[in-house]
């Protein structure tokens, strides 16, 4: 779990900053960037469960990602618009990156029920690690009210997904 | 809510006219059109003193597309963003009904 450890970085990082020095929190234009990207790669798995599961639940929870995802990045992309900030690569997005592209290549290579449950099951833990970010770093940290109120929205919306993976993880069993 | 309008002056009509016959009979609400409000990943409150044959009128103003399904799929109403739907009710007890999408968005429907 790469992106896990990147989170938790990223989170003693905003412990210290929050006791002492603000300087490692995430500015808000990598907090977008961290957003977008967390966004875009659920949407990347979302697309390749569409191409592979032919379980019905798996793939009404698959559009579900790449649908309510894609409004949120609309939105942040409208956003980041708005307030002229220009998203910011940072060492959170590429953990992140770095550790869908393994998942997205491990399932590749898988196929059926078994496909069905590493999809799931990593979506139940890429939301939760997704969810622990915003909740303890993400969201402390922006600035910007407009932000803070996405990434709230964003916040309540993932832990719908997480429920709804963790329901469809217990039926796949 | 056009529909309101049109319906329920009639029906208020037509309750009346009942009454009048029938002096005795005890007096039941003419059928209504409810809203409940879908915002923010949740329901709004469930109407109270909902009765057999009264509609409930969905509007998801969310950005997001739900349904309001019920637990004992009697209705199943797929709701898009900015779009609402309908269910009349058919029959009387509690309703439990969700978002088939967002496990937590949830309420209960109390019909007479
Ligand atoms: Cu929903």
């Amino acid at each position: 779990m790469l992106f896990r450890s990147a989170f938790f970085a990223a989170s003693a990082i905003a412990t210290i900053s929050t006791a002492a020095i603000a300087v490692d929190a995430p500015t808000d234009p990598q907090i977008a960037h961290i957003a977008y990207t967390a966004d875009s790669l659920d949407i990347a798995a979302g697309k390749q469960a569409l191409s592979k599961s032919h379980n019905k639940a798996v793939r009404a929870f698959a559009e579900e990602m790449v649908r309510d995802h894609t409004t949120v990045n609309d939105k942040a992309l409208a956003l980041v618009k708005e307030l002229k900030v220009t998203p910011q690569d940072n060492p959170t997005s590429e953990g992140l990156t770095k550790a869908a592209d393994a998942e997205r290549a491990k399932l590749a290579k898988m196929s059926g029920a078994a496909f069905d449950r590493e999809y799931v099951n990593n979506e139940v833990a890429y939301h939760k690690t997704v969810n622990g970010a915003l909740e303890k770093v993400l969201i402390p940290s922006s600035k910007n009210a407009k932000l803070k109120s996405l990434l709230e929205t964003g916040l309540t919306l993932f832990r719908e997904h997480q429920a709804h993976a963790e329901q469809i993880a217990k039926d796949l069993k | 809510m056009i529909a309101r309008s049109r319906l329920c002056p009639l029906l208020a009509a037509s309750v009346g006219a009942l009454l009048l016959s029938a002096a005795d009979a005890p007096a039941t609400a003419a059928p209504h059109i409810y809203t409940i409000v879908i915002d923010k990943l949740k329901f709004g409150p469930a109407p109270a003193q909902l009765h057999k044959g009264d509609t409930i009128l969905w509007v998801n103003n969310d950005l997001f597309r739900h349904t309001a399904t019920a637990a004992d799929h009697s209705f199943d109403v797929d709701l898009m963003p900015g779009k609402a739907g309908k269910t009349v009710l058919t029959k009387s007890g509690s309703i439990p009904f969700f978002c088939r999408y967002h496990p937590n968005m949830r309420g209960v429907l109390q019909v007479k």
